[in-house]
Parts: C-alpha cells; sequence; structure tokens
C-alpha cells in the first residue's frame, strides 16, 4: 500500500511517502498506525499521540477505525491548518 | 448554480480579478459576500508561513464542501482560492468568495466554506521566523473544530 505523510509527520518519518506491504492481520487505519510505530525510532517518535492523527484513504476524510479495504493509497497526517 | 472555481496557486491572488467573475453577465446576482485570509507577522515574530498541501486532495476536499454549501443555499456562484508554498505577511492565503441573490444566502455560504476549509481541507502552516531560528509547524485550534457543530 502506498503511504503518504504530511506536515511534521512527514519530517518525523523522514520520508513524504513509500510503499508498505501490511501484514494480513491489519485491517483498519487505527491498525496500520499500531503497525507502522513499530517499524523504529523515527515511526514511534512520528506516532507517538495516535489520538492526533488524521488520516484520508484514496484522498477522502476517514475515522481511524475505518477499513483499509481495497484503498490503494493511505494518507496520514496531522490536524490541518489551512485558510 | 453559476460558477463554481476551486484553485491552488504558488503566486498572488488576485481578490478583484477572480471576484469580478461571479459578476460578470449575471444580473441576476444581488449579493457578493468576499472573505480574505492573510498572512500575519506575528508582531514582527515572521518573515513568513509555508504552506503544504495534498495535491489532488486539497482541490476535491474544498470542491466538496462548495458544492456541499451550494446544496445549502441558493448560491449563484462560488470561487475559492488557496495558497500554497512560501506566502509572506500581508499576501492573501486564501479568497472565499460567494455570490447570491441576497446577502444572506451569501453571508452564510462564506462562512460554512471557510469553517470546513479550516479543519478539512490537507493544508499544513509552518512558520518561517524573522530571526532565522527554526519554525514550528502551526497548532490546530479546538475551536476551529468546534465551529463545525454548529452547521
Amino acid at each position: 500500500m502506498k503511504i503518504v505523510y504530511f506536515a511534521w509527520l512527514r519530517e518525523r518519518v523522514g520520508v513524504p511517502e513509500e510503499a508498505i506491504a501490511l501484514p494480513e492481520s491489519v485491517r483498519t487505519v487505527g491498525e496500520a498506525i499500531t503497525y507502522l510505530a513499530g517499524r523504529g525510532e523515527n515511526y514511534a517518535y512520528a506516532f507517538e499521540r495516535p489520538s492526533v492523527i488524521r488520516a484520508a484513504l484514496d484522498r477522502k476524510h476517514v475515522p481511524l477505525d475505518a477499513p483499509l479495504g481495497e484503498a490503494r493509497e493511505l494518507a496520514l497526517f496531522p490536524p490541518m491548518t489551512g485558510g | 448554480m453559476g460558477p463554481l472555481v476551486v484553485r491552488l496557486q504558488a503566486g498572488p491572488i488576485d481578490v478583484e480579478t477572480e471576484t469580478r467573475l461571479l459578476a460578470q453577465g449575471r444580473p441576476d446576482v444581488g449579493a457578493i459576500v468576499t472573505f480574505t485570509g492573510l498572512c500575519r507577522d506575528e508582531q514582527g515574530a515572521l518573515s513568513g508561513l509555508e504552506l503544504e498541501h495534498y495535491p489532488g486532495m486539497a482541490e476535491a476536499e474544498i470542491t466538496r464542501i462548495a458544492e456541499e454549501a451550494a446544496q445549502r443555499w441558493p448560491l449563484l456562484g462560488i470561487v475559492a482560492v488557496h495558497r500554497h508554498g512560501l506566502v509572506t505577511p500581508g499576501e492573501v492565503i486564501v479568497l472565499v468568495a460567494v455570490a447570491s441573490s441576497h446577502r444572506q444566502a451569501a453571508f452564510a455560504g462564506a462562512e460554512f466554506i471557510m469553517d470546513f476549509l479550516k479543519s478539512r481541507a490537507p493544508f499544513w502552516k509552518k512558520e518561517h521566523r524573522a530571526d532565522g531560528a527554526a519554525g514550528q509547524w502551526v497548532d490546530a485550534k479546538e475551536s476551529d473544530e468546534a465551529a463545525l457543530s454548529r452547521w
């Protein structure tokens, strides 16, 4: 799955996007975050407060308990500050 | 509805030109409400703001919000233009202009679009400090999220 990061999440993870083969057991956005947090120090730092993370699947906002389903792109980012 | 224009751009926003589009050839338009959000310098502390966005989703999300506004109120046109990249103090970050026959719908539509744009359009601001120190990412305000509940 393609995973893209923005703002301080992108800076902490260290890359703007990457392709990761998530294990079968990872079924929701929240589970993907938990899985990513275990990939190393930079990921642990990026996802240290999972409750503040916002997510989009194929460029549409979803809650953290949303199933990944057949989505191709998961975006993870902090609360938005546009306007 | 008349025109629905959503655009992201790296260069300055020409508020007059964008707004004029809404009235051109439209004698049914009786009200245009224009909101412009500007970059502040925070008492001289900032030299600018860097605006990061999610290409593809940013336009789509603003369009979804504008379409929702057009369903709720009798609007005759919407223009929403948002900057990305570096913006300096005094420059326009976002323009939302809404046309209707009467002012009530235009005011409500513009406010609705701005409220949702703040918390739902994928943009993130990073400060550029005037003293050259490392800038911080701007924190989202809880009041912005709370503003959505009134709609």
